[in-house]
Formats: structure tokens, sequence, C-alpha cells
């Protein structure tokens, strides 16, 4: 039910995003969205990727250090006010969402990404709403 | 179990012992060392000038470098017919030092070692496992007359050979270990490498570290690896000053117990030289006042701490001085405030999210010094709001601790500079 994403530490110094994306394209690890946080002095890198150990081993062997974590990737579907409800029904079951970013892999469809701090909790909230989540078997298949 | 009576002189016995033996020293280097009498000259201080404990600060200091101008025995009191043993310390830069001890001044010697082992828990039943270079290094020898005058087994292995230390220590059933605290470490680290379980297979029930500043993260890292019931002390001295001996931590660890009635403390500002109230921090400067081969008069040591006179639960009535917080040499005055890179290492090591690794840089905005800490996250994290939480954690302790604002910079794991010899972790880019 759950993705694993890939989070990796950057320092903000010049290139040094540049150079994480140099390491998995050169190794064939394919990004699928990518979200960024940051201050002027550190930002966190956030990323979906074809093939997740892989990603983190690559990098570790290029110096920089990840960590994967489980999320839900979502499927909204094209409906206003989706996304809102979406967030109300993960809300009432009691559940914060720490953060969303989103993803696109196939044209007619949008999907997000979320990291909540109860997943389990919020994937059958959002099973009850009626809305699919991507498990990675799946999204290595598209 | 105190070793002698004089541990316990009350304040006022403790400083006439020391007046008397201060005005005696001062004389006796006065008339028979030549460099002294020059310096004391220079200063405008004759030996009658010390009427009380506090004329002490009208006398010069001596430094390490007193001592290398003067290699090897100018600044010596006896002929050297009188010497029966001759140290040197392995000058990194330059000449090394050399000290020299009479027959009176090896038996004061291993009297104050006798003392500290005996505050360490050390009793004639002990099996001491002596893991300090042999050689002209003052650690070994010191220690090994101390505790073999309390009637110990001494196992004088030395350092190196770490396996065969863990036999030693497994078939003679070693009680006491004398060694630097990261080399415990070490030894712990071999013996379970070795199948042997520091804690249950062998018997090390009492550690005397010395000669590396033990703080409270060191000490709790080898209770960690051997064992919580044993009782671990540091004890201080330099070769300058004699050797191990000059004081040590009893029971209660709680700062080293300076054997008064050889040696008088004062704490200095390492800039102005001038002599700072009890329970400030500052350089430490010691004066000998019974060794007859190299008396020394006012020796700064460059070892940061601070003094305390309060009474001490063991009973013993000898000032403390706190374990060492750093080298003078390496402090960095920043903004007024002295700081201690170690004072920065304490807090860095006190947080399981940082690797050990730091960088201080200090650089000059305008009139304003800038602190800056780099720091290594020990792993990645995905939670942003984590790293911020940590940023400002450490820039509060920090700011506790050293009493000016840093600004923390994380660092990517890997990602500073390591050392093999001597790390350089300050870069002082203020121009001068
Ligand atoms: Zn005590």
């Amino acid at each position: 039910m759950f993705a694993k994403q890939l989070s990796v530490f950057i320092e903000n110094r010049q290139g040094r995003l540049g150079e994480v994306l140099n390491v998995l394209k050169d190794n064939g690890v394919n990004i699928l969205s990518l979200s960024l946080a940051d201050t002027t002095e550190y930002g966190l890198l956030r990323l979906i990727v074809s093939d997740p150990e892989s990603g983190k081993e690559r990098l570790a062997e290029a110096g920089f250090s990840s960590i994967l974590s489980d999320v839900l990737i979502i499927e909204i579907p094209h409906t206003a006010g989706s996304l809102q409800g979406l967030l109300k029904s993960i809300e009432t079951a009691g559940v914060n969402v720490e953060y969303m970013y989103g993803l696109s892999i196939e044209a007619e469809r949008a999907y997000v990404v979320l990291k909540a701090s109860d997943l389990q909790a919020a994937a059958t909230a959002i099973e009850a709403y009626g809305v699919k989540t991507v498990t990675r078997e799946q999204l290595s298949s598209m | 179990m105190i070793w002698s009576k004089e541990e316990t002189l009350s304040r006022k016995e403790i400083e006439a012992l020391q007046l008397s033996r201060l005005q005696e020293t001062v004389k006796r280097v006065y008339e028979k060392v030549a460099p002294y009498r020059a310096k004391m000259d220079a200063a405008g201080v004759r030996p009658e000038d010390i009427k009380c404990l506090a004329d002490l600060a009208k006398l010069p200091f001596v430094t390490k470098q007193d001592m290398r101008d003067n290699y090897p025995f100018g600044l010596f009191a006896v002929p050297k017919d009188d010497l029966v043993r001759i140290h040197a310390s392995s000058g990194t830069t330059g000449k090394p030092t050399v000290v020299g001890y009479t027959e009176n001044d090896l038996k004061m010697w291993t009297e104050c070692v006798s003392r500290i082992a005996c505050m360490g828990g050390a009793t004639k039943k002990d099996v001491a496992q002596i893991c300090f270079g042999y050689g002209m290094f003052t650690g070994a020898l010191g220690l090994h007359y101390g505790l073999e005058n309390i009637g110990a087994a001494i196992v004088p292995s030395s350092t190196g050979n770490s396996e065969k230390q863990i036999m030693y220590m497994k078939d003679f059933e070693t009680t006491l270990l004398v060694a630097t605290p990261s080399y415990a470490l070490r030894l712990a680290e071999v013996a379970r490498e070795l199948g042997v379980d520091p804690k249950k297979d062998l018997k090390v029930k009492i550690g005397l570290v010395g000669s590396e500043m033990l703080t409270d993260a060191m000490r709790a890292e080898m209770h960690k690896c051997w064992g919580d019931e044993m009782l671990i002390t540091s004890n201080y001295g330099m070769s300058e000053l004699m050797g191990p001996g000059v004081s040590g931590e009893c029971e209660y660890m709680d700062g080293m117990h300076i054997n008064e009635d050889y040696f008088i403390p004062e704490i200095i500002d390492p800039v102005t030289g001038e002599v700072l109230p009890e329970g400030e921090k500052g350089e430490l400067v010691i004066t000998c006042i019974k060794k007859e081969g190299l008396p020394l008069i006012r020796y700064r040591t460059k070892d940061i701490t601070r003094l305390t006179y309060a009474p001490c639960k063991c009973g013993r009535t000898f000032c403390r001085m706190e374990n060492l917080s750093g080298r003078s040499d390496d402090m960095l005055k920043i903004r007024g405030v002295n700081v201690f890179p170690s004072q920065i290492e304490e807090v860095i090591l006190g947080f399981d999210e940082l690797g050990p690794h730091y960088e201080i840089v200090v650089e000059r905005d305008g009139y304003l010094d800038k602190l800056t800490v780099r720091v290594e996250l020990a792993h990645s994290t995905d939670s942003f709001a984590e790293l911020e939480r940590l940023a400002a954690d450490v820039k509060g302790r920090l700011k506790t601790m050293l009493g000016v604002d840093a600004k923390v910079k994380l660092e990517s794991p890997n990602t500073l500079q390591r050392f093999e010899g001597k790390a350089k972790r300050v870069k002082d880019l203020r121009s001068k």
C-alpha cells in the first residue's frame, strides 16, 4: 500500500542539487517526482524514483547520505474539490498531514505524494473516502 | 581510605606549610638558578618580598619556552651529581623538555601518586596493569612506583600489543587498569574482538586514567565498555612539574584534589596573566614548593580549569581542580568572551543526531566577531521540521555553554575534513 520515498540532505552550495541529480541519471535511476524544501543553509530533497534502493546505494557511493521512508501515493480524481475532500477525510481520522507534493505519471491522471503522522490510519481513511493509492509494484509497472 | 594525614590538614595549616616552603624554594632558586635570578631581578622582586601567599603573584611566570631556552639542565637547582633520574618529554617542535629528580624528588613523587591511587580505590590487593608507554615519558614510571608503594602487584605491560594485554588481564586477573581513556576504550574493543567480554570475563574494577582529558561523555563511554561498577577516576600531572600525581579524583569524582603541600595552584587569565578569583575558569599555573631538582615557580601549564576550596565529601581538605576543559593555546576570544573548542565539542557529542566531526569558523563582520559551527548529520532524515528543530537545539545549547551566539551549519555526513594526526578544527579568519 505504501510507496518508498528517497530523501537526501543537501547543503545550499552551488551545484549540490545538480550533483545528486547527476548521480541518479548516470546510474539509470529515473525520477518520477521531486520536491525541495529549503532554507538559505540547507535543503531536503525528496524524490520518488524508479528504483529507490539502488538510488540510495548509488548516492552513498558518491558521498550523499539519504534515507528511504514510506509515503502514500494517491490518485486524485479529476473533480473540483476532490483534494480538499481527501484531506478532510484524513484530518477527520485525527491524522496530521506532514507534507504533500504532486506527481504525474500518466497524462490523464493526477497523483499526490503524501506523508502523514500515521500513515496506516491515513491509508484507511483514504480508502474509506473512495480513492486509490498506488503501491510501489504498481508504480514500477507504470 | 586516605593515604596521608597531610591530606586532611586544616586550611590554616596548609597555608602555613605552603608559605614556609614557598619562601624556602624562592630563596633557593634565586641563589642557585641564574635564569631565575635574572627574571626576578628584571621584575624587581627579591626573595624577601614574599611575605604572604598572595605575594606569589609578584613572581614572574615560567613557560615551556624557558625550559627549551635553558636546555638541558639550565633551570636545575642541584648539581648533576645529585640527580638520580632524568626524563624528557618528546617535543613535537623544537627541543624536548628535560626534567631531573633527586632521591627526595622520587620519594615525593611516589608519595603523591600513592595518594592519588588510593583516592581512586587502589589497595595492596590489586593487580595493576600499567598500559602507559614506559621510557622517557613520566606517566608509566610515576604510576608504577606509586602503586607499588601501596603494595599492588604491578604488570608493566606498557602500550601496544593489545591482544597480549587482554591475555594478561584475563590470566593474571588484573583488577586495576592504568591507561589513557582512549586506550581503555580501544582495549575493550580488542577484548570483544577476541571473544572476551570485559564486563563478564575480566576482573578490572578500577580505572586510573590520565594524560588525556576525561570528559563526562568519555567516562560514560568507558562504563558502557567496562561495566557500570568500574570506578573510573582521572588524575593529572605533567613531566615539567613531576609527572602524574599533581592531582587526582577521589571516589566522589567532583574535581581532582591537588597535593597542596607540594604544589600551589593559581588560575590566571591566559591573555592578561592576571590571577582570577576562586571558581573562575582560566589557565592553571603551578608552583612546586618541595622539589629539589627542578623546582619550577609559577609554571604555565596551558591547561584550562577552575578551582574550588569547598569541602569534599571524602574528608580531604586539599582544593580541587575541575577536569580539564581545554588548552589555553586553543582558546578563542569571541566578542570578548573566552571560548574553548572543547566546549563546542562537548555540546556536539551530546547530540545523537550529529556525527563527532565539526569545524569552527571565526570571521570578523565589521567590528563584530562571527562564530560559525559546522556539524555533520549522523544520518539523513526525511523530516524538515526535525532538521530545523535540531539546528535550533544545537544553537541553544551552544549559547548556554559558551555565552555567545553561534551560527550552526548542518552538513551532510562525511563532508567535513578528517584528520589522522592532531585535528585542526578551528579556522580563525580574523586578521589579527
Ligand atoms: Zn574528595
